[in-house]
């Protein structure tokens, strides 16, 4: 694009233009040119926001009031557009570049990208519903966001419904605002929650919901782009020198989950099967403890069982043979003759170790993914004890383990805030009596390992060792910057040092 | 009713004489083809056979009804599963440029199995059923076949007997066939009211506002709770089951009749609800018990893939040798699992001596050897018990061809087409 003399003026018209909205969609890239100093800040920044969406979404309820004191908090002292205030331009501006910033670093990766458009969409949504009724509105419009509206008669026929199906929703919301139509297909959050009510293959969103179905927009939208520009010549010429010095800067501290993700073992063969059930009263996480418990009694364990707790053995060490050995040991005691495992199981346990099918060498699964995904049904021992757990039950359990009375209340409490690893960390510092864990817990062979440190002396618990320990063990993809420039960025980070921290 | 007892080492004779005579292929084909709307459609859908002594072969898949008779009649499998319709023809994959061959569409199918029932079972456990448990079945479809209608708006479904502990449900419209993963998760999810593993003792939990989809199944579960789950699971019979109940313990003198129990067991529930030993949000405590122990309990796995494999209908199930028949939801109440024909029953009957029909052969025989072999394979299940299930499969495919019509119109939108499409219907209705 050229500029002319009036170059200032044109700009200003046309800018002005494009942020007269506190919210966008991110549909079109920047089109100008910023300083060196301009984008590694705005980057940081919006990184640091990020972050804290993050946090602040993991160990508070989402839309309460701490969570909306907390974001409001940071989105203003880190100078992002907040509530469509005036003079917002600068800010706004800054919203725009930064985010596409991010998009170049993020969108290298599966889990990078998964990561980076949870926290948009989680900064989008608390954005959007900040907004004032009329702007939400506005956006629509100005987004092109055509839903139909359902007539006054249709609404009148279902008003007890939308009612009972809708959290917040009363008789007078309904008949003063727009109630909107679309396919189920476009609402699959509302209606995996079951949050709208559905009939003849349409979802009944009321006004105030409809930042949900924005969002699947939002998300569908960013998801394509991220794709889009990972595939595209842009993102190999990102492989240079003088950006490599920040791309480990974004590794460091964005990544949800950034330890080891043990898929490379150091010590195999070190463990014998002998070993484990000591191990698992010893040194297993209570989610691991409780799937062996429930292998050696039941003799048996169902899909998601096998897989949480086949891949954690891999995680420690076992080889292909061992863990071969150990399930079929077990299942023949069961109901399972010899011949069936060997059809049946063995092959889901080769499968496991990637040898068979497409040849993925499976990771064991981190504390987000056992919390979150495919929660545990009737039959099932899978899961995260904290998350999953009658609360009666996993008392009774720790009593059944000796966790003293007042040790298993502070676990119920953290429980009770849902903060899941923070109650497993209290259970690691509890059974290995020591009064600080001394690393934040995400990853069940993480437990695993910290413990067997522990036990057999080598504890340090200096956080600045697992923070360059972090540091070095960057996903492969990244280009790794010569000694001088990770020193730099090394000092860089000291003020950042502490803001990341985990709580 | 005699079910001509089944032995599963007859199957290796039995398999071929089904496959030759009775498995209604024409009525098969014409359903996975979906009237041609979409080119390939039959061609590159994936099916998996297990043969004999459990071997598991998987991408099969065939060109025309023919060939997949003649690959039948070949490889006699023991179970039939149908997967997704792909990018290519299945068989094919290999020769794909990896990342291409991809799985496109597939029906949205639910399993309902009596095993993830056992924790509220107490007459049978694991693969067994009776007559008492199966009252679970009827729950289960009755609530789930209102909600697929209703409110997600789908037209043709197919409920299938598993043969032995369980039901299958097939969503085949044009739209349901189309859904994408995080799309069938998400009905999946909303069909789901029974959530926790063995560590969770209340496993359904409900709140203000009821949502009317919640409503609709609890009328349905109400209908059969007090016959179910107070006569014939007896939940009230002693003092342990009933604390099963309600995790609480309940004092003696309430123990009269058995539903006179329910009552007196809400009016405690009341007066305990006054002292502070309730945790909040328990106001609702009677209709999650109904849906704990009534409700039905879909495996989400299953409903979620694209690619994941089901069970097919007329299948035969190895171990009961049932045939896994599509089930009349207008004879709903009355159908009986016990009832469903075994392989070896359908195999004696076709036996049987014929009646008057030698003559009819012969003359028919003259003619093309195909029809004349389709002909005889029509009449011939028609004579045993499996025909009026194959007619419940013919309503269905009469209901949906229907709206193939309509589709291939759409596409068109041409008066000659419209004929020809005409023409294709009407030789589609003869059989």
């Amino acid at each position: 694009m050229q500029f002319s003399g009036r170059r200032k003026k044109l700009i200003g018209n046309f800018q002005n233009d494009l942020y007269d909205q506190c919210l966008q969609f991110y549909g079109q890239p920047p089109l100008e040119n910023i300083s060196l100093t301009e984008f590694e800040t705005f980057a940081v920044e919006r990184l640091k926001l990020l972050k804290t969406v993050e946090n602040v979404g993991v160990s508070c309820v989402k839309n309460s009031e701490q969570y909306t004191k907390k974001l409001d908090a940071e989105i203003s002292s880190l100078n992002f557009p907040h509530r469509g205030g005036i003079s917002e331009y600068e800010k706004r501006r800054k919203d725009h570049i930064s985010h596409f910033i991010l998009r170049l670093a993020y969108c290298q990766t599966e889990d990078l990208r998964r990561w980076f458009i949870q926290q948009e969409m989680d900064l989008f949504r608390y954005r959007f519903n900040c907004l004032h009724s009329k702007h939400k509105t506005d956006f629509l419009h100005k987004n092109n966001l055509k839903y139909e509206t359902v007539s006054a008669e249709e609404k009148k026929n279902l008003k007890d419904k939308l009612i009972a199906s809708s959290y917040g929703l009363s008789g007078t919301k309904v008949e003063e605002h727009d109630v909107y139509k679309v396919p189920f297909q476009d609402a699959l959050d509302l209606v995996r929650t079951r949050k709208v009510y559905l009939l003849a293959g349409n979802a009944y969103i009321p006004h105030h919901e409809i930042v949900t179905i924005v969002l699947n927009d939002f998300r569908t939208r960013l998801s394509k782009a991220l794709a889009v520009m990972f595939y595209s010549d842009l993102v190999i010429s990102l492989h240079c020198d003088w950006l490599s010095s920040f791309v480990p800067l974004f590794f460091c501290y964005s990544h949800a989950y950034v330890g080891q993700d043990y898929s490379i073992q150091k010590n195999i063969g070190k463990i014998s099967l002998e070993q484990i059930d000591a191990l698992s009263g010893k040194s297993f996480p209570l989610c691991m403890r409780h799937l062996h418990k429930a292998l050696r009694e039941n003799h048996h364990l169902r899909h998601g069982g096998r897989m949480q707790y086949g891949l954690f053995l891999k995680g420690i060490g076992l080889t292909l043979e061992q863990a071969l050995q150990f399930w079929r040991s077990e299942f023949v005691k069961g109901k399972v003759d010899a011949d069936k495992f060997d059809k049946a199981y063995a092959y889901s346990v080769r499968h496991m170790f990637g040898k068979e099918g497409k040849r993925t060498d499976y990771t064991p699964y981190s504390c987000m993914k056992v919390i979150l995904s495919n929660p545990p049904s009737q039959g099932d021992y899978h899961g995260c004890p904290f998350r999953h757990s009658d609360p009666e039950l996993l008392k009774q359990k720790l009593q059944n383990y000796k966790v003293s009375p007042s040790g298993i209340n502070q676990i119920l409490e953290l429980v009770k805030g849902m903060h899941y690893q923070l109650a497993c960390q209290k259970y690691f510092e509890l059974t290995h009596n020591v009064e600080d864990a001394g690393f934040s817990l995400n990853h069940p062979n993480q437990y695993f390992t910290e413990s067997q440190k522990f036990l057999s002396g080598g504890r340090d618990i200096k956080k600045e060792v697992d923070m360059s320990q972090r540091s070095q063990e960057n996903p492969a993809s990244v280009t790794h910057p010569s000694q001088a420039n990770s020193k730099q960025a090394h000092e860089e980070m000291g003020d950042l040092d502490s803001f990341f921290q985990d709580e | 009713m005699p079910t001509s007892d089944y032995d599963p080492a007859c199957l290796p004779d039995l398999l071929p004489l089904y496959y030759r005579r009775l498995f209604p292929f024409s009525q098969y084909y014409r359903w996975l083809s979906y009237g041609g709307v979409s080119k390939n459609y039959f061609q590159n859908r994936e099916f998996s056979f297990t043969l004999k002594d459990d071997i598991y072969v998987r991408y099969q898949s065939f060109t025309t009804q023919n060939e997949l008779e003649k690959e039948m009649q070949k490889m006699v499998p023991y179970k039939v599963d149908i997967g997704a319709v792909y990018s290519h023809r299945p068989s094919q994959h290999n020769a794909v440029k990896s990342g291409t061959f991809q799985a496109l569409e597939k029906e949205l199918v639910f399993d309902i199995d009596m095993t993830d029932y056992d924790d509220v079972r107490r007459c049978c456990s694991a693969a067994d059923i009776c007559s008492k448990c199966w009252t679970l079945m009827i729950i289960a479809i009755r609530i789930l076949d209102r909600a697929l209608r209703e409110d997600f708006g789908f037209h043709h479904l197919l409920w299938v007997y598993s043969g032995r502990r369980g039901v299958h449900c097939w969503v085949c419209d044009d739209a349901a066939r189309k859904l994408s993963v995080a799309a069938r998760s998400a009905v999946a999810e909303y069909l789901s009211l029974v959530k926790g593993g063995e560590e969770t003792l209340r496993k359904v939990v409900l709140s203000d506002p009821i949502h009317p989809f919640i409503n609709h199944s609890l009328s349905v579960v109400e209908r059969y709770f007090q016959q179910y789950a107070i006569v014939e699971q007896d939940i009230l019979c002693s003092k342990e089951s009933v604390d099963k109940v309600l995790s609480l313990p309940i004092p003696v003198k309430f123990h009269n009749s058995l539903c006179q129990f329910w009552y007196h067991i809400k009016k405690y529930w009341k007066y305990l609800s006054c002292s502070h030993n309730i945790k909040k949000g328990g106001q609702y405590f009677d209709k999650e018990i109904m849906l704990q122990y009534c409700y039905p309990r879909l495996d989400v796995n299953v409903s979620k893939g694209v690619n994941h494999l089901l069970k097919s209908p007329f299948s035969v199930h190895p171990k009961t040798g049932r045939i896994s028949v599509p089930i009349d939801l207008k004879e709903l109440n009355t159908f009986d699992p016990f009832e469903v024909p075994t392989i070896s029953l359908i195999c004696e009957e076709l036996e049987r001596p014929r009646a008057d029909e030698a003559e009819e052969d012969d003359v028919k025989d003259k003619e093309n050897e195909q029809e004349a072999g389709e002909r005889r394979r029509i009449r011939d299940y028609k004579r045993t018990s499996l025909a009026k299930y194959v007619k419940v499969f013919d309503r269905f495919l009469e209901a949906m061809a229907r709206s193939w019509k309509g589709e291939m119109l759409k596409k068109s939108g041409e008066l000659e087409t419209s004929f020809s499409v005409f023409l294709t219907f009407m030789s589609f209705t003869y059989t």
